[in-house]
């Protein structure tokens, strides 16, 4: 149902942090050991502005969530983190993202090497039409790796890191296509760490898969957590509970609400995010 | 009810049922004729010898039988039956058919020692063996004792026949091929012009050389003739007229009437490889097409080369690269209707382009010796090939397109998020998926290029071609030679030819033949496509 018009616009928040702190980048929500700082991010897709000043800071090694409603910016945001934005031509970023404390947005960057370093998990499992090997091995190869033992150990090594190694092992040759929604799922997540990221964003990873599949992936992220930095953003709040460390609540392009996971789901400080947390909307 | 009955849509599936079925109908009723018409072809039919009322004989097969209206025939009675039988004999009787009108006939009988003599000049001969006799000598006379003997030197002769023509064609055609290139290279020489008379001598002598040979061949060549022409057969036809031809003229006798059902079989299938692989003779109304099947072949292949490389580029620069707007909308309407333009178009276009362009400029620059003698200036497979790749590079185009759009975009990002580079996903993730798609339009193209022939009838085709396109002799590819081709085969047969009774089965066998190639040359495509496909299925979730 679609109930953004009966809610009132929400009272901007960033307006009232500048009028009660004065820098907005002061009033951050402070995280430990931040990987990512987003600072005063804007995203435009032509005349629309799909991203409304965001402040935020990620914390490495551990599970962000974003929620929010449909078409609230959360998937534009984490794309943002691996320039994906680029390939819509009427996309326009402004302000500045740091990664590792370098603008991912400056022209010296090498939008290959960001991309390596940031993985991505799509809604849509999309295997390549090859077989389950070379799915995993596909991001090896494009760095330039051919030598055959390397990409063996390589593609072992992500498979089980992905929990699918003891499902597939005996058929690594044959097409991924052949797989279940859950495997292939997984599967995309193992080509992801083969490339061994830093960061592995997740757009809604289980939002097609069944309530197994959806319950080995959380597992899967739950235990990914102590390697990588993961951003997951999930239109399931009971998904985001459970998996998450720390969640942010999005609305029309802003960040309202950005603490703990416990805090979010428990003692918000803003009514929207309650309203949404709770299931008055969305 | 009449309402509800309109609104139900029975009719419409009715009525698209219908339409459905007469296209498969006509198509059925195509294949049926061919098919009927062509593959009695080569059947040897029993040959019957008739009486007819006023005393005189004839003899030869029954091609046909039709009712007509007699003009001379009784008021209440106007249609007349006649039937229509091949006679052969060309030479005696200037016609190789007869029609007898069926109430002329006293009786029709089959004699077992009627023998066909299938003929190296002037068609079948029918009749009965008088005598076989070697430089006047009489060996044997009459049917039952020559028999045994033509029977035996039959296949000595064709031996002898093969032999002449490997000198003829192989030896002597190496020889001539070698002479002419030596030829070239002291024109070569004149005209750079200084002091090489030394050079020129020296192939002056190697062109002395080469003739020697070539008077050795034609020596051989002689004894072979002789040889070929020492054994006389003197038949007789049915209203008692003698003819004497050399035994080598014959290339095959048979005995129809005395043939069991497994020796005409064995010969059918003699025929129809001997249709396949060997050459034309007689203009055309004789022998077998392999000339012409491996020219289509081939310049199909060539197409296919030049054509699928192009076609996919473009449409990879049209769908993945250019900016899309109007302009590139407007590049791919003139694309989708350029396949519709008129192939003799094309055709004209590449005699203007290719042959007195292109043609005469690698001539001027490569060939300038063999000037004023086109070698590239002129109709040639490679022009064809090209002036079919051009006519079909749309369909191409658009199947790609079509491909390319249909590779999903998650799939793309996901390659792009693993920091592969836009080439990078192309290249291994958008055409190997759009695979089956490319070779879809390859499938279109070759269906379209192997059937057309106007536009080849003025860029290189011809009713009979010297030499195949690949030979032994160096460079071994001679895609500047003139070809030939099934479909103008067809034209030319049917009706170009001296003889267009005699060649009218002759166009359905070959009809048949270029539909059979036009299904392997598809079938081998589509297998491919289905290997690819079930690699490349898109996934269903």
């Amino acid at each position: 149902m679609n109930t953004e018009t009966v809610i009132e616009a929400p009272e901007t928040r960033i307006n009232e942090q500048i009028k009660v702190h004065g820098d907005p980048k002061s009033s951050k929500y402070k995280v430990p050991d931040p990987i990512v700082q987003v600072n005063g991010a804007n995203l435009y897709y032509g005349e629309k502005q799909a991203l409304k000043s965001i402040y935020m800071d990620i914390p490495k090694n551990k599970a962000t969530a974003f929620i929010g409603p449909s078409g609230c910016g959360k998937s534009t945001l984490l794309r943002c983190f691996n320039r994906l934005n680029d390939l819509v031509d009427s996309a326009r970023v402004e302000g500045e993202i740091l990664i590792d404390g370098e603008d991912i947005y400056d022209p010296s960057v090498d939008i290959t090497q960001l991309r390596k370093n940031v993985g991505m998990v799509f809604q849509k499992s999309n295997p390549f039409p090859k077989s389950i090997y070379e799915n995993v091995a596909y991001g090896a190869r494009i760095a330039g790796e051919n030598r055959k033992s390397v990409l063996d150990e390589t593609v072992e090594k992500s498979l089980k890191g992905a929990a699918l190694w003891d499902e597939v092992h005996d058929r690594l040759h044959e097409s991924a296509l052949g797989m279940s929604g859950g495997q292939m799922q997984r599967l995309c997540i193992a080509r992801a760490i083969a490339v061994e990221p830093e960061i592995l964003l997740m757009d809604e990873p289980c939002s097609a898969l069944d309530p197994i599949a959806t319950g080995k992936i959380e597992d899967l992220i739950t235990e990914l957590k102590s390697k990588y930095t993961i951003v997951i953003v999930t239109h399931n709040m009971q998904q985001a509970s459970r998996v998450s460390d720390y969640t942010a609540f999005m609305y029309l392009g802003e960040l309202i609400e950005y603490d703990t996971t416990e805090t979010i789901f428990l003692k918000p400080k803003y009514k929207q995010t309650e309203d949404y947390v709770s299931g008055k909307f969305g | 009810m009449n309402k509800k009955f309109w609104k139900s849509g029975d009719p419409f599936v009715w009525l698209t049922g219908v339409a459905l079925m007469f296209s498969l109908l006509m198509i059925a009723g195509l294949l049926y004729l061919i098919a009927a018409k062509g593959l009695g072809f080569f059947w040897p039919a029993n040959v019957a010898e008739i009486r007819l009322k006023d005393g005189n004989m004839v003899l030869g097969e029954i091609t046909g039988h039709e009712k007509v209206k007699g003009y001379n025939a009784a008021e209440d009675e106007p249609y007349i039956e006649r039937t229509q039988l091949k006679i052969g004999n060309r030479d005696l009787y200037g016609l190789d058919f007869r029609w007898v009108d069926d109430d002329q006939i006293e009786s029709t009988t089959y004699p077992k020692f009627a023998v066909v003599l299938e003929r190296r000049e002037w068609g079948n001969m029918y009749g009965f063996i008088k005598e076989v006799s070697e430089s006047g000598q009489i060996i044997c006379s009459g049917n039952e004792e020559c028999w045994p003997v033509l029977e035996d030197q039959i296949p000595r002769y064709a031996r002898i026949a093969d032999e002449i023509k490997s000198i003829e064609k192989g030896t002597i055609g190496g020889i001539n091929a070698q002479i002419e290139n030596l030829r070239l290279d002291i024109r070569g020489l004149e005209m750079k012009g200084g002091d090489n008379r030394e050079e020129i001598l020296k192939i002056q002598t190697k062109i002395k050389e080469q003739e020697e040979k070539y008077k050795e061949q034609e020596e051989i060549l002689t004894s072979l003739y002789t040889e070929f022409n020492k054994e006389k057969v003197m038949v007789a036809s049915v209203d008692g007229r003698e003819k004497e031809m050399p035994a080598g003229n014959i290339v095959r006798a048979y005995r129809p009437n005395d043939m069991s059902w497994f020796q005409k079989t064995s010969f059918y299938l003699s025929k129809v490889w001997e249709f396949v692989s060997a050459e034309p003779r007689e203009a055309n109304t004789e022998g077998g097409v392999f000339p012409a099947i491996f020219g289509t072949v081939l310049m199909v292949l060539i197409m296919s080369v030049v054509v699928l490389p192009f076609g996919v580029v473009a449409a990879l620069y049209l769908r993945e690269y250019a900016k899309q707007g109007v302009l590139v909308r407007i590049v791919r309407i003139c694309v989708n209707n350029l396949a519709g333009v008129p192939s003799i178009v094309f055709g004209v276009f590449a005699v203007g382009f290719f042959i007195y362009g292109l043609g005469s400029t690698i001539d001027g620059i490569f060939f300038k010796e063999a000037l004023p003698n086109p070698t590239y200036g002129t109709g040639g497979i490679l022009w064809a090939s090209l002036t079919l790749a051009l006519l079909t590079v749309p369909v191409v185009i658009v199947a790609t397109e079509e491909g390319l759009s249909a590779v999903p975009k998650e799939i793309r990002d996901g390659s792009l998020a693993l920091g592969a580079t836009k080439f990078e996903t192309t290249w291994k993730i958008v055409i190997p998926s759009a695979m089956p798609a490319i070779l879809t339009g390859l499938i279109l193209a070759i269906a379209r290029a192997t059937g057309e022939v106007a536009p080849l009838m003025i860029t290189g085709v011809v009713k009979l071609a010297p030499q195949l396109p690949i030979d032994s002799y160096f460079p071994y590819m001679h895609l500047e030679r003139k070809f030939m081709h099934l479909g103008f085969h067809i034209y030319d047969v049917g009706f170009q030819s001296p003889n267009v009774e005699a060649a009218k089965p002759m166009v359905y066998t070959t009809a048949m033949l270029l539909i059979l190639i036009v299904v392997a040359l598809n079938l081998t495509a589509i297998i491919i496509r289905n290997q690819l496909r079930k690699k490349y299925t898109t996934s269903a979730v």
